[in-house]
């Protein structure tokens, strides 16, 4: 058995989520200080990959990063190709988990005692400092539950990878896509084995995710209570 | 050493428009909830913008609308105490102390850390979660941490609010050390009298975004310049009032013609007297009882407190029970022995130093 889509589908959720944290966290710090008509606006932008049908991702993903789209031609200028190649599936994944990040981020920034950030403020602290000292590790739980949810999605994505990354097997197969294969194929057995994986893997990761909350919970009670 | 604050604001209610000046030593803001009293401390520490003014602490312009200049919180070198005190819960005593002196040596730092739990009396919790302190211990931890970055002004919001009685004495001498200590601009805000007044050398009286009063707290609280603040410091007793001559008034209110010992300069409208400055004479004696300011008063009610009686009172005529009173008094419990078994009327006197006027 070829194991390549395990290994693709682990790189591609990790990378994803990588950056997803990064990106969440980036807009949702930047969200939290802005308010105002518009930013119902971008915050409908960020979370439109939740909503949207997986094709509509994808098309839109394929315009962008195509031959002829914006971001493709960009790439263009440096030699690299977007589509069909293993960073696409990074991009899908990425486009699909941001959401959650960017909602469960807010929300535990949003928690924050905001008298904690003035103090620190008049204490004298930057603003990047403030964030890095006061806000994130106060907002912690909460951003490593949006984490390990990225990830749990970024390894359920199909439509929008399968649009733009294909079908290459050995390098953009991921687990979910290997089965819908597997199936036209009517290998019924090499579908039902990647099935018991996946599920296994995300049991694993929700499961532990609930654990996790459930005993950190009374820490992070015992942390907010002055 | 000087604040300098005119500032304006406008809030959901009503305009913050303040302005005074602050030396070195504490003072006091009196001023019941709601009067803007946070929101002041706020555009000082540079954590909102007021709409129009200027604000300056020694000399820097901290605030100034007509230059736009807003110099950010982390800028301004002012130390805030928070109503909550807003300890940073993930670190420790120690870490809470040391945030604001990152830029200093660790030698440094660890000297400065280890003086203020020295000052601030925490020795031997300084490893330990602020979630593990009792209230008056997280109430010296935020005071050490506003210390440590050496302040050019220290703002305190509602200190003694959340603190049980006893610890409140307690963190009061705390505080009245760290003042001493101190000697730079200081703003205490607070809804009790008698901190302000414990605490504060200068007083001002905040109400609904303005300054109503502002100067020598004895002043204030011997001579209020209004009934608002008449009230604000607790005056129970006010009636309406005229100028009968230039030294007698007709209260109004309380049904009898008092001599003042100012002249009557421009017409009053009110006169005032404290509960606690009501005479009463505890033999009848025929001299007393003919004596200026000298009333007969039949006691309408009276409420006992834990270290002293409020007595309400009817000048002039007896009244029925729950009827409404002229005046309160407020007597010792002592006094309240003596004068309890005494036969009605009683004989009350309005000094004449005591009793003060204000034109509205």
């Amino acid at each position: 058995m070829d194991w390549s889509p395990l290994w693709i589908s682990i790189a591609t959720s990790a990378t994803a989520t990588i950056v997803t944290l990064v990106l969440g966290l980036a807009a949702a710090a930047w969200r939290e200080c802005r308010s105002g008509p518009v930013m119902a606006l971008v915050d409908g932008i960020f979370l439109l990959p939740l909503v949207l049908p997986p094709t509509v991702v994808g098309f839109l993903l394929l315009l962008l990063f195509g031959r002829n789209g914006p971001l493709g031609k960009l790439f263009l200028k440096f030699g690299a190709t977007i589509v069909f190649s293993w960073p696409a599936t990074v991009i899908a994944a990425t486009v699909v988990a941001f959401p959650l990040m960017y909602l469960t981020a807010r929300a535990a920034l949003e928690q924050v005692e905001p008298h904690l950030l003035q103090a620190a403020r008049t204490l004298g602290a930057s603003e990047w400092r403030v964030f890095r000292e006061i806000a994130l590790p106060l907002a912690w739980p909460g951003v490593l539950a949006g984490t390990i949810l990225s990830f749990a999605r970024a390894l359920g994505e199909f439509g929008a990878t399968l649009m733009l990354a294909g079908n290459i097997p050995g390098k953009t197969e991921t687990i979910p896509i290997a089965i819908y294969f597997a199936v036209e194929a009517n290998e019924m057995q090499r579908a039902a084995t990647w099935c018991f994986i996946d599920v296994g893997i995300s049991l694993a990761l929700l499961a532990g995710l609930y654990y996790w909350t459930h005993w950190q919970g009374p820490g992070r009670l015992r942390w907010a209570r002055r | 050493m000087s604040l300098e604050v005119q500032i304006e604001k406008k809030l959901a209610d009503f305009t913050l428009d303040i302005s005074f000046r602050a030396g070195s030593g504490p003072l006091s803001i009196l001023g019941p909830s709601g009067a803007g009293k946070t929101m002041l401390l706020r555009c000082i520490a540079g954590l909102d913008r007021p709409d129009r003014g200027r604000l300056t602490l020694n000399d820097r312009v901290f605030f100034d609308s007509s230059q736009d200049i807003q110099i950010p919180a982390r800028q301004r070198r002012v130390g805030m105490l928070f109503q909550n005190y807003a300890l940073f819960p993930h670190r420790t005593v120690r870490q809470n102390i040391a945030f604001g002196l990152k830029k200093l040596p660790r030698v440094e730092q660890e000297k400065r850390v280890v003086a203020l739990l020295e000052r601030t009396h925490l020795g031997g919790v300084e490893n330990r979660a602020p979630g593990e302190l009792s209230g008056g211990e997280q109430q010296r931890v935020a005071l050490a941490r506003a210390l440590a970055i050496e302040p050019e002004a220290l703002l305190l919001d509602e200190p003694l609010s959340a603190l049980d009685t006893h610890l409140r004495s307690q963190m009061e001498s705390q505080l009245q050390q760290t003042f001493a200590a101190y000697r730079r601009p200081s703003l205490l805000v607070t809804h009790n009298i008698e901190e302000a007044y414990r605490l504060g050398a200068q007083m001002i009286v905040l109400s609904r975004g303005r300054v109503a009063a502002n100067g020598a707290k004895e002043e204030i609280f011997r001579r209020p310049p209004s009934v608002e603040v008449a009230r604000l410091t607790g005056c129970k007793n006010i009636s309406r009032a005229r100028a009968t001559s230039d030294r007698t008034i007709e209260a109004l209110d309380w049904g009898c013609t008092l001599r003042v010992a100012a002249e009557v300069a421009a017409p009053p409208a009110f006169a005032g007297i404290r509960a606690h400055l009501i005479e009463f004479s505890e033999v009848v004696e025929s001299s007393f009882a003919r004596d200026e300011n000298t009333f007969s008063c039949w006691l309408v009610r009276s409420v006992e407190g834990p270290f002293s009686i409020t007595l309400y009172l009817a000048l002039q005529e007896p009244r029925a029970e729950s009827a409404s009173h002229h005046v309160q008094a407020e007597i010792s419990k002592e006094k309240w022995q003596r004068l309890r078994d005494q036969p009605l009327p009683w004989h009350v006197r309005l000094a004449p130093e005591a009793v003060f006027l204000m034109k509205d």
